[in-house]
């Protein structure tokens, strides 16, 4: 309600007319990169509208845009496993635990050196999904500990501190962590074995063949993610952490343990990420101590971009984030003749967003706010 | 937060015995020492240090960064918090022996993994293990000698530790004066034989103190600690004198005196350079780069609290722009202006940036803000780095060849008079360190003002009031959007400031000096230094880069380059924890984030039992409901 | 705000102590040490900061003609144009090694390193004065830190030479400040073309008269790997990817030229980001023109992921994939991955060469490397370092004499003359001729055929192409 009373109150200022030129603008931007490429499409690069933005446009064919799809989704989906333990963090206690991508990067590195071991032992080899459920269960349960162990030390003191605070102290949590990796471990990339045949075929019919791994990883995502809002939704644990989502005191009044509901949080979101790490090592073959970083600010635009707290939403927020990523550059830097346009894929991913966030600051799908934040 | 920060009552209850301990307590010290000894040991810190040697053949960095656990541990298990109304004892026996037994299950953890160095190996997931940090545990010496070794030093020091609760406060702050000296000197070894060059007789009292180009000499370090010791004595009672004096002074003709004292600021810091080496200025220039930024993002983050992690943005266009409008070999545009006129339109092309990144942000919630800055930092960088921009800014290959600042101000003839300004006869060019500390402390000079002014200023005062409850702000007639702007911009002059001397100084310039961990770098100086405290952030950029290292410096200590970011880390999280309010805390600040009172009222409502009061100072109801 | 109490208190000490100072200081910091006893102008001061540029290679300067006159006496190099340095009987000659010897780099600059200890090691005395390289400076592989390296190393005026760098960027900010000081740097491991010349004759703008190294020029490399794909081959598209460093772009870009130069088509040029895992979009991007031949000079873990994720994009089925030096490691060649793909790199198979200065062969230092380390080095120039400092080793030599007082007297500018004068020089990488840009590599590039990921030494040693100067 003193949203709506701000807002009619408060009169037009220079900056609301620069917001509304700046969405305009991306919006045009969009839509005109979109027509281009649908031009170079259909009528063909040979047209003088494609020729005079870019010389050297080359018609997309399906192969590559379905390899970009599947590719921006199984990324995006890895984006999404993370995205969720940023949500229900958020939801929960209000602040974003930065380091959650370093949670991720512990589960992709514990699963390496597992699969490694295991790989000597030769039980790798001969027995691949014994071996990579072992390797599950132990990046899992690491990542579990790490999140863990970083709430009772790092946040648990500082709840009830003024907001910027425990975001100031994931930082140095997630540096620690990041440069602990490197020293413990050493520095630079480590490859994960080399996964069985038949797990790396390609799969599906002619049109649509995709590599195993990357089915492997859209599948588990999906069941985590099915595994999770069964939980939060059907079990009792669910429904206290929903209850203390929106409000402590009164959670803590109706009998609920508080603080164990904020530890129960704190793992799930951390067992997401360890699936999440060793997914992305099964997809990509190599970890380095930096593998957190970049991907967990991502997965938080992405659970910002699909409505923060809303556990669905992080899941579609990554898919969109991973999906225009991969394929915005291609879409619509390229039909728009910016040479080199790939190279700019990291800046697309922010920039989607700050659009997302100029256009609609809830994000896709709305937001669940807790009463601390509607204050 | 000390345990005499609370008013002690005139009589204490007699001590308590030896074994009277809160068990559980110490235990856990104790394995939170052991487990921090062994991570330590495995990162590789202690053999990648123990080339930095403090004090001849006795004592090295590598050492050094184990020893000063068991100590700080011992002193910590000992700490006591005393609420108004709790029974107060005497200090004795319990807590030497508190400190002892935290020593001691830290060296046992210790020695476990001397043991373990020895019959194990785990080289293949944790590359440190390995011989080299056997032979620095054992000293070269057996496993058994390596436990003894370990034992006895912990214990000892965790000992010494408590003792530092036990001691009237002269004496710990003696030892504190002696330690903090020997190696202070140690550390700062380079600095110091640069000083001393040339000065009369002062070179060879350098060269009797230092062992050749390592460490101190044994003579040296306790001819240093007995210099310290009587610098507390006598000279810290002088001292408090004569600021006394000062204080007074100050308050008689408080004009006078200010004025006094920024002459004799400036003074010193025109003769200073003229002294020092060039290795010393080089390393000012560094500091001084991060006092500019780290002041910048102080009026951003510590006083109108926007947490503003894409900061390095505004120093990339400031670098930036200078390269391209400096740069006589720049691609695309290339005016080969003078450094000093190029300045102007970097505050020009600082101030777009400001708007343009601020405008979308401003009205976001704090911590969309901050992702949504980091964001925007590396779009800048991404966008400055791709062949799609190269052709304005290098690309990959940066830009090459940019002059240093050109301090001959004169030389240029006023139109109409036709007086010609006098050119320098000295050569003030080129990237002579000393020359470009002139520019940097020109800049520092600006900033510092600048914040002084703005702090208590109406501007100053509406950015406060947004950080305390923008809501509240809004209501008591403060434009928080206007505040907010202005704050950005401010900040974004600061950097591109910095930015601007940076490339002049390092005459190239890549996109990879512009990276989210600089951001990060200036935040930790701003929250170390204490937020909205300018002493505080000059302290913070002195200390930090000073010593450990900038994110692309070296600081004094060069051996810590591989582990200045975990350091910083470490730091942030614990400075966040137990001193969020900074080193130099801002007054108003740190009344804001006061928790003592706090802890006193839940104390009387019976919601923290005597013990948890002690061990967990700042747990649950430590902190004001925000 | 006021400022605190302290703070004053802090400054005023530092005032009377900067007072006190200039009480007691020596205003004029002298370059050289001991210029009065070898007679030289005395405004060298002056006159090092401005005159390097242009002057240094010619010895026909008038005023410091009687200087030339007393050193032929004993037959050393230079005409004290630079200054000298004066080393006290019992004291070391001090050399300095800059190397990117912490962080991400770090598997290239401590091979150098290691490689500079041994050379000075095995040179032994100069005139009968020890030599030292000190402790290692780092040069972080980055501007700022080779700006502070720089310093460091000006700032001690007993220094006769440098080693390094281990990066292009940190030289091209380093070597300015080095060479103005009249000193000589050489670098093993240095490729980028801004730091000498064009290969034709021309200087590049940031060429500075006291650089040199030993390592070739990236147009070389680029060159060496257009003639392959274009005349071995066959092939006539090619693209090329690198990741934003500015060795890798200027390898790909050197390469474009060349390809086109010869006839190719450009068929995309871009680069991934580091961190990057995901590169489809990226070669979907390269796979729209269909190129017969992909470069891609980068490290790993990016390199790993581009060979690993070509095949699965179409378009690229079968591109035959290049790479350079960077991915001539263990990382990338026990990938299968790596199967198939043709790498360029400096010719390493130094087999028995011998270094002429010292008398030890490759395979000896080698050898002692791997006691030394414990490993085998994790970098290919190790050797190109140690031809270096023994290269300056002999320039110190021979610009050095013994003076009445027993004292070592160098010359800076005979360094430089040497230098700029070696031709023939036997080393470990082969043949040494210095052009008049400080190109002193042996320039010689090798292409291997890397076929089995399970013995990479193989790989290493399938020599199918070799490029060496006309």
């Amino acid at each position: 309600m003193t949203a709506a009373i701000r807002q009619r109150v408060r009169p037009r200022t220079a900056v609301d007319r620069f917001l509304t030129f700046l969405r305009f603008a991306l919006t045009a931007l969009v839509v005109f990169g979109l027509f281009a490429f649908l031009v170079q499409q259909f009528v063909g690069p040979d047209n003088p509208l494609t020729r005079f933005l870019n010389e050297d446009a080359n018609r997309l064919d399906w192969d590559a845009f379905r390899g970009l799809l599947v590719s921006g989704l199984s990324q995006g989906s890895m984006y999404g496993l993370i995205a969720l333990g940023y949500s229900m963090v958020y939801g929960v206690l209000g602040f974003i635990n930065f380091a959650h991508g370093e949670v991720f990067m512990v589960g992709a590195m514990t699963g390496l050196i597992t699969s490694n071991k295991l790989f000597e032992a030769g039980v790798w080899d001969d027995a691949f999904p014994v071996a990579i459920l072992i390797a599950v269960l132990v990046s899992t349960i690491c990542a579990t500990l790490t999140a863990v162990l970083m709430e009772r030390i790092a946040y648990r003191p500082l709840r009830g501190a003024p907001r910027l605070i425990p975001l100031i102290t994931s930082i140095g949590v997630s540096f620690f962590i990041q440069n602990t990796s490197a020293l413990l471990l050493g520095p630079g990339a480590k490859r994960y074995p080399l996964l069985p045949q038949w797990l790396r075929d390609d799969r599906g019919p002619t049109w649509l063949r995709i590599g195993g791994q990357k089915i492997l990883v859209i599948v588990v995502a999906a069941a985590a993610m099915a595994a999770l809002w069964y939980l939060v939704e059907r079990t009792k644990t669910g429904k206290a952490m929903r209850a203390v989502a929106e409000d402590k005191e009164i959670a803590s009044l109706m009998g609920i343990d508080v603080d164990r509901t904020i530890v129960t949080t704190f793992a799930i979101g951390g067992a997401m990420a360890g699936i999440a790490g060793i997914l992305w090592g099964i997809l990509f073959g190599s970890v380095t101590e930096f593998t957190g970083f970049l991907p967990g600010i991502k997965a938080f635009s992405a659970a910002v971009v699909g409505g923060i707290g809303n556990l669905g939403g992080a899941m579609a927020g990554g898919l969109t984030l991973g999906g225009s990523e991969s394929l915005a550059p291609q879409l619509i830097l390229e039909p728009l003749g910016v040479t080199g346009h790939t190279q700019l894929k990291d800046a697309v991913a922010f920039l989607v967003l700050i659009y997302v966030l100029l256009v609609r600051p809830t994000g896709l799908f709305g937001e669940r706010l807790s009463a601390e934040d509607r204050a | 937060m000390s345990d005499t920060a609370m008013s002690a009552p005139a009589d204490l209850a007699p001590a308590r015995a030896p074994l009277d301990q809160d068990w559980r307590k110490v235990v856990n010290y104790g394995l939170v020492l052991g487990l921090a000894l062994v991570f330590i040991s495995l990162t590789g810190m202690p053999d990648g240090l123990n080339s930095r040697v403090i004090v001849e053949p006795w004592l090295s960095m590598g050492y050094l960064s184990l020893m000063w656990l068991p100590f700080a541990i011992g002193f910590a298990v000992t700490h006591e918090q005393v609420l108004e109304g709790m029974v107060q004892h005497k200090r004795g026996a319990r807590e030497l022996f508190a400190g002892a037994v935290v020593g001691l299950i830290g060296g046992l953890c210790l020695s476990l993994l001397v043991y373990l160095l020895d019959t194990r190996d785990l080289s293949d997931p944790l590359v440190n293990w390995n011989q080299p940090l056997l032979d620095f545990l054992t000293r070269d010496g057996s496993v058994g000698e390596g436990v003894l070794l370990w034992v006895g030093v912990s214990t000892a020091l965790g000992l010494f530790g408590g003792l530092m609760r036990i001691v009237p406060a002269l004496g710990s702050r003696l030892v504190r004066a002696v330690i903090l000296t020997v190696v202070g000197a140690a550390a700062m070894e380079a600095l110091i034989d640069d000083l001393s060059e040339g000065v009369w007789k002062l070179e060879g009292v350098v060269e009797w103190l230092y062992h050749p180009r390592e460490g101190l000499e044994p003579a040296g370090a306790i001819a240093l600690a007995i210099a310290a010791a009587f610098v507390v004595l006598w000279l810290g009672r002088q001292l408090k004198k004569g600021g006394a004096v000062y204080n007074l002074a100050r308050e008689a003709q408080p004009l006078a005196v200010n004025a006094v004292s920024v002459v004799a600021v400036a003074a010193a810091a025109i003769l200073l350079p003229i002294f020092l080496g060039r290795l010393t200025n080089d390393l000012l220039v560094n500091v001084g780069l991060f006092v500019l930024l780290a002041l910048g993002l102080n009026i951003v983050v510590g006083l109108a609290g926007i947490l503003d992690l894409g900061y390095v943005a505004f120093y990339a266009v400031g670098g930036y722009s200078v390269a391209i409008l400096t740069s006589p070999t720049s691609p695309g545009i290339s005016p080969t202006l003078p450094f000093w006129l190029a300045i102007f339109i970097v505050v020009g092309m600082a101030t777009l940036a400001g708007l343009f990144i601020g405008a979308p942000v401003i009205r976001m919630r704090g911590d969309y803000l901050a992702i949504v800055t980091l964001g925007f930092g590396e779009i800048i960088r991404l966008t400055v780095r791709s062949d799609w921009a190269s052709g304005l800014t290098g690309g990959a290959q940066g830009m090459l060849s940019i002059p240093g600042p050109d301090l001959n101000i004169g030389g240029w003839t006023l139109p109409l008079v036709g007086w010609t300004m006098p050119k320098l006869e000295v050569d003030l060019m080129g990237t002579n360190p000393q020359h470009i500390l002139y520019v940097v402390m020109f800049f520092v000079a600006i900033a510092i003002y600048v914040s002084w002014r703005l702090e208590n200023s109406r501007i100053g005062r509406a950015w406060m009031a947004v950080r305390e409850d923008e809501s509240v702000a809004e209501a008591m007639g403060i434009n928080t959007v206007t505040a907010k702007l202005q704050a950005f911009v401010v900040g974004a002059i600061l950097a591109s400031f910095a930015g601007a001397v940076f490339a002049a100084k390092v005459g190239s310039i890549f996109e990879s000096s512009f990276k989210i961990l600089v951001s990060i770098v200036i935040l930790v100086i701003v929250i170390v230094g204490g937020m909205g405290r300018i002493a505080g952030v000059v302290a913070g950029a002195f200390v930090l880069v000073g010593i450990l290292g900038g994110p692309n410096q070296p600081g004094l200590m060069a051996e810590f380059s591989e582990y200045k970011l975990l350091i910083y880390g470490a730091l942030l999280v614990w400075m966040m924890l137990k001193r969020p309010e900074g080193l130099i805390p801002n007054v108003r600040r740190s009344r804001e984030l006061h928790q003592e009172e706090f802890l006193q009222d839940a104390w009387l409502r019976g919601e923290v039992d005597r013990d948890e009061a002690g061990s967990e100072a700042t747990t649950d109801e430590g902190w004001a409901p925000a | 705000m006021k400022l605190s109490r302290k703070l004053m208190m802090l400054l005023a000490v530092l005032l009377s102590f900067s007072l006190i100072a200039a009480a007691c200081g020596d205003d004029e910091e002298t370059v050289t040490d001991n210029t009065d006893d070898t007679d030289t102008d005395t405004d060298t001061d002056t006159d090092t900061d401005t005159d390097t540029d242009t002057d240094t290679d010619t010895d026909t300067d008038t005023d410091t003609d009687t200087d030339t006159d007393t050193d032929t006496d004993t037959g050393s190099l230079g005409d004290g144009s630079l200054g000298t340095i004066t080393v006290a009987p019992g004291e070391e000659v001090q050399i300095r090694s800059l190397n990117a010897i912490t962080g991400e780099v770090a598997f290239l600059g401590i091979p150098n390193q290691v490689g500079i200890e041994l050379a000075v090691s095995h040179y032994g005395d100069i005139h009968g004065f020890a030599v030292t390289s000190g402790a290692g400076l780092d040069d972080l592989c980055s501007a700022e830190g080779g700006v502070a390296a720089a310093q460091q190393i000006v700032a001690d005026e007993q220094v006769a030479g440098v080693i390094g760098t281990s990066c292009s960027g940190a030289a091209a900010a380093a070597a300015p400040l080095i060479s103005d000081a009249g000193l000589a740097m050489i670098s093993g491991s240095n490729t980028s073309p801004s730091l000498t010349s064009d290969l034709q004759g021309n200087a590049n703008e940031n060429y500075r008269a006291g650089y040199y190294r030993t390592a070739h020029n990236d147009l070389f490399q680029g060159a060496a790997m257009a003639d392959f794909v274009y005349n071995d081959l066959g092939l006539t598209t090619a693209a090329a990817i690198h990741d934003g460093d500015p060795y890798t772009q200027g390898l790909a870009q050197a390469f474009m030229d060349a390809f086109t130069a010869l006839g190719g088509e450009n068929a995309g040029f871009t680069s991934v980001a580091k961190g990057d895992t995901d590169m489809v979009p990226v070669l979907t991007e390269i796979a729209g023109a269909s190129p017969q031949a992909l470069f891609f000079p980068i490290f790993p873990p990016e390199g790993n992921f581009i060979a690993a994720q070509a095949g699965g994009v179409s378009g690229l089925e079968d591109t035959q994939l290049l790479a350079a030096d960077g991915l001539l490691v263990d990382n990338f060649m026990e990938d299968p991955a790596s199967e198939g793909i043709y790498m360029s790199g400096p010719d390493v198979r130094f087999g028995t060469n011998v270094n002429e200065s010292t008398g030890q062969t490759a395979a000896d230092v080698l050898a002692e490397y791997e006691t030394v380390q414990g490993e085998p080095p994790s970098a290919a120039f190790w050797g190109h370092s140690y031809d270096a400092a023994a290269m300056l080793l002999d320039a110190i030599a021979a610009a050095s004499q013994v003076d009445a007082d027993g004292n070592l007297v160098i010359d800076r500018a005979g360094i430089r003359e040497f230098l700029n004068g070696i031709s023939g020089y036997s080393g470990l990488i082969g043949t040494i001729n210095c052009d008049a840009f400080g190109d002193c590599g042996s320039q010689k590039i090798t292409i291997v055929d890397h076929t089995d990921s399970g013995d990479i030494e193989a790989g290493k040693a399938n020599v199918v192409f070799e490029y060496a100067p006309a």
